[in-house]
């Protein structure tokens, strides 16, 4: 990042020399034209880019720009440069506005968001063409206005001032590339709802990063005003202008920072060199098949295809993964047999808490030597696993009533449970009972319709997911998320920068190879999540929901669709992550690993609690039995529930 | 602000109705191939203007009846439509990519145009421009309704054939989820050509529709973009009858704004609509 920026900056400061070169004023204007249209495709790629909302409005933003910098230039008579800033603020109020509005609402994404914004050109056109103080039809003239003179002529000012414009926005849009508030924005692109569970602030990612935007398109039109000097609605608020802006930063690609001046640069030569060569028509056509023929063969775009081909494979952190897996294999080797063997987990839950009680905290280590040493020295002390399994009276979380409406369907009808601190709690249910409905509560995925849920203390209910993530609540999904466009390490990465921690990134990818370590996925750490199967996509949902150090962690249906040696190397897992001291609510199908991992159960049944206690206890309860698997047959149930898949 | 008089109301009342349908006319194409396909065809605008320039050059210069040309276009776009869609399918291109391919299509487009017949400006007259009726004190110009009987007409047909024929019921269920529906035996691939090749037929009948009744000039296809898509997005993707009725909505409250106010406010009305309709209930797309 540091080298980008240095080249950025450097290669701002040679292009400043070019107007004391006395070059003819003809390649000074070429040049403000590249610039013009780098800054406007850089800047409108830091919303739509980033996290995938396309914008067709930037020509709203970019006008509003351009007639603040007119209207107050020509009737306040105030000097050119100090308009700029309050094109820039007018413009960014306009696009906050606009995003508060426009976010709040779910579903407006994708095509909506592109089409709400193109339709908020017409009204902005509208109103800005029937305000005579603004335009009021005829247009703004600006050539008696004042230019400043910085520049050694008034052609080589506006190249310096389109230049800055340029290096600005570049410099922007790559220190957010690079930065927490990138990897949100590119979280929000592949999956918004995971990114706001992960503890990403979506709504406040988007409202900033398009405010941003539109203040760098205002500047922009500030200066083109000046630029063109005569400043017209039916010139400035076209649907052309956010095509282009489109065009160029798809061409580029949309994924890197760089990506959109590429574009703009290729497009700008492109029409110039076929509008100088008296050929404006052909420039056109080519740019049409250019665009049909980049979307369909290289849908990454130059720059993407670029870097993919000739980028440098992150090949000697690959090299170290394999390595320091090799190691962490054989550790967990080790581990495994140790806990399979002989260690109920609880005994280690129990360790664990008398360690906390002298030490006053434990940090959840994410390095699973750590784990290791603990179990040993834990090895003696392993009577009885039920009496330690409930042996933390602390509670950790409290639902209340909790209910959740879809419309007329009452999932959840008002459920009471309480979670204590270092259990394994199953929750079960015939499906369509509420557990994954109850997850999605808790999570603030779903917002629940009555009821309070407190978790030490704090009140859940009512607050945005990314908060209940910052309070240690993480969460897999049944049908694992990924961010499809993310590797393996930066989707684990990424809870680590936004849940209950906040590392910064480099400490984020640091934790992130151990978690993948942990759960054997290291070696595929620069794949796509693509690449991997489904048992190396659900362990990296456990990684994920891992990396945020949650204190209470709930697992949806994690073992569904997995063979029986996968589900045991699950199950395996689970034990090390509540040996870590993690809180584990654990909705599952499965019955061997029910009856094999939980403390505690609660049954589901119809939107409600039908029971709860401990598994062979509650499971053999003739109710619970009928909501499974209809009329009890007579006593023989109790043997059956011990050992069956129950899929109701 | 005067009112104006009930009879200059009855008449911009009107005239929003006739421009309604062919905002209607325009959307239905646009509406059918982003709610059955998936692909947003901005090329729709492109084509309706190529249509409107082959009628105007073919009335014009060959002398045929501007609705006689109907029998050229029709099947000439509908061959074309086939081709992008098997394109488009061909690379499983995403809805926002067809966007963006669609408007490079759009561009080239533009550019055999301006190349043809320049940027100038250019108006077919036709003896169809000089016949209007007269009821009571309404003015009633054939060329518009024409584009109402025509609009009126395929909307109707279309919503018939979609909720009642065995190939609308195959088309809606290859809409809601196109793989399942071929495991039931729908010939997806052939019902997505056949919709495309006709979506592309619909843009050639509006272009006539507006080579009747508009001046013609390349650049005119933006403008049609945003009001049409506003008649889209009210209608609710993938009814027939939807951007026909909310193409009247808009046409009637642009026409009502331009004589009660002024006419270049009126774009202000429709697009606050949209706004508000995209807010209000998004889930209508």
């Amino acid at each position: 990042m540091r080298r980008s920026l240095t080249l950025v900056l450097l290669a701002g400061v040679l292009l400043a020399i070019v107007p004391y070169l006395g070059l003819p004023a003809f390649y000074e204007s070429v040049l403000y034209l590249i610039f013009h249209w780098v800054a406007l495709a850089t800047s409108w790629n830091i919303l739509s880019g980033y996290s995938g909302y396309f914008s067709f409005g930037h020509g709203a933003f970019y006008g509003i720009g351009m007639y603040t910098t007119a209207t107050l230039t020509s009737q306040f008579d105030v000097p050119f440069l100090w308009t700029l800033p309050v094109a820039a603020a007018f413009a960014a109020l306009f696009g906050i506005v606009l995003g508060a509005v426009s976010f709040r609402v779910k579903a407006v994404r994708g095509e909506l968001f592109a089409l709400l914004t193109l339709a908020a050109t017409f009204v902005v056109a509208t109103i800005v063409l029937n305000v005579p103080l603004i335009d009021g039809g005829q247009g703004v003239y600006l050539s008696a206005v004042p230019m400043p003179d910085f520049g050694p002529s008034p052609s080589g000012t506006f190249y310096l001032l389109a230049l800055g414009a340029a290096v600005g926005t570049l410099v922007i849009a790559l220190l957010i590339y690079y930065a927490r508030f990138g990897t949100g924005l590119f979280a929000i692109h592949d999956d918004e709802d995971v990114a706001e569970v992960l503890g990403v602030p979506t709504f406040k990612y988007k409202v900033a990063a398009f405010g941003l935007s539109c203040a760098l398109a205002g500047v922009v039109g500030g200066i083109q005003a000046m630029f063109v000097s005569y400043v017209t609605t039916g010139d400035v608020f076209t649907v052309a202008m956010p095509l282009t802006v489109v065009l160029m930063s798809v061409l580029g690609g949309t994924r890197h920072w760089l990506g959109p001046a590429v574009g703009a640069l290729v497009i700008t030569l492109l029409l110039y060199s076929f509008t100088a060569g008296d050929s404006a028509v052909i420039g056109k056509v080519a740019m049409g098949v250019i665009l049909i023929v980049v979307i369909l063969f290289m849908p990454e775009g130059i720059l993407g295809q670029a870097l993919k081909r000739f980028g440098r494979k992150p090949q000697d952190r690959a090299a170290r993964a394999s390595k320091s897996q090799d190691r962490a294999g054989q550790a967990s080797k080790s581990r495994d047999h140790a806990a399979q063997a002989s260690l109920p987990p609880s005994a280690i839950n129990q360790q664990l808490e008398a360690a906390e009680a002298g030490t006053d905290s434990v940090p959840a280590s994410p390095r699973p030597e750590d784990a290791a040493v603990g179990l040993a020295d834990a090895a003696p002390a392993a009577p009885g696993r039920r009496a330690a399994a409930s042996g933390s009276s602390e509670v950790l979380l409290v639902a209340k009533d909790v209910a959740k409406s879809f419309r007329g369907v009452r999932a959840l009808k008002g459920v009471n449970l309480s979670v204590y601190r270092g259990e394994i709690l199953g929750l079960l249910g015939p499906n369509g009972s509420g557990k994954s409905t109850f997850i999605n509560v808790v999570s603030g995925h779903f917002p629940a319709t009555a009821g309070s849920i407190v978790f030490k203390g704090n009140e859940l209910v009512g607050k945005d997911a990314h908060l209940v993530a910052r309070c240690g609540i993480s969460r897999t999904y049944q049908i694992p998320r990924p961010f499809a466009h993310l590797s393996v390490l930066e989707n684990v990465a990424l809870p680590a920068m936004f849940g209950g921690q906040l590392t910064e990134r480099r400490q984020a990818e640091e934790d992130a190879w151990q978690w993948l370590e942990f759960t054997g996925l290291a070696g595929r750490a620069h794949a796509l999540p693509d690449d991997l199967n489904l048992h190396q996509r659900k362990f990296l949902e456990f990684a994920r929901a891992l990396a945020a150090k949650p204190e209470l962690l709930m697992l949806d249906e994690v073992l569904s669709g997995l063979t029986p040696s996968e589900i045991d190397e699950a199950v395996a897992l689970i034990h090390r992550i509540r040996e870590q001291g993690t809180t584990i609510l654990f909705v599952e199908h499965v019955m061997r690993a029910v009856m094999a991992l939980c403390d505690r159960i609660v049954v589901f049944d119809q939107g409600l609690v039908l029971a709860e206690g401990e598994p062979q206890h509650v499971m053999s309860r003739p109710e619970v039995v009928s909501a499974y698997l209809g009329k009890p047959i007579e006593d023989e149930h109790a043997a059956n529930v011990s050992g069956v898949h129950a899929h109701a | 602000m005067t009112l104006p008089s009930s009879t200059l109301l009855a008449q911009s009342i009107l005239a929003g109705i006739f421009t309604g349908a062919l905002y209607g006319l325009l959307g239905l194409g646009l509406s059918l191939s982003w709610g059955m396909l998936r692909q947003i065809n901005l090329a729709h605008f492109a084509l309706a203007f190529l249509g409107a320039y082959l009628t105007y050059q073919l009335a014009s210069y060959g002398g045929v009846d501007p609705m006689l040309t109907l029998l050229m276009i029709v099947p000439l776009f509908f061959v074309f439509g086939i081709a992008v869609h098997w394109v488009l399918s061909h690379f499983k291109v995403t809805p926002f990519n067809s966007l963006l391919i669609t408007f490079g299509l759009t561009i080239i487009i533009e550019a055999v145009l301006q190349w043809i017949w320049t940027a100038d400006y250019r108006r077919l007259e036709s003896s169809y421009a000089e016949h209007r009726y007269r009821v009571g004190e309404l003015f009633l110009p054939l060329p518009e309704l024409i584009t109402l009987g025509l609009s009126v007409g395929i909307a109707v047909a279309a919503w018939l054939v979609l909720k009642r024929s065995d190939i609308g019921k195959a088309l809606r269920a290859a809409a809601e989820d196109a793989p399942i529906a071929a495991a039931f035996g729908i010939n997806q691939r052939a019902l997505a050509l056949l919709l495309s090749g006709l979506n592309a037929a619909l843009a050639g009948i509006a272009g006539v529709c507006i080579a009747l009744s508009y001046t013609l000039a390349p650049s005119q296809i933006y403008t049609w973009i945003g009001v049409v898509f506003a008649a889209v997005m009210l209608g609710g993707l993938g009814r027939p009858m939807g951007p026909l009725i909310a193409g009247c909505i808009i046409g009637v409250s642009e026409a009502v704004t331009m004589a009660v106010a002024s006419p270049s406010l009126a774009p202000l009305v429709s697009f606050s609509l949209l706004i508000l309709v995209l807010l209000v209930r998004p889930g209508r797309a």
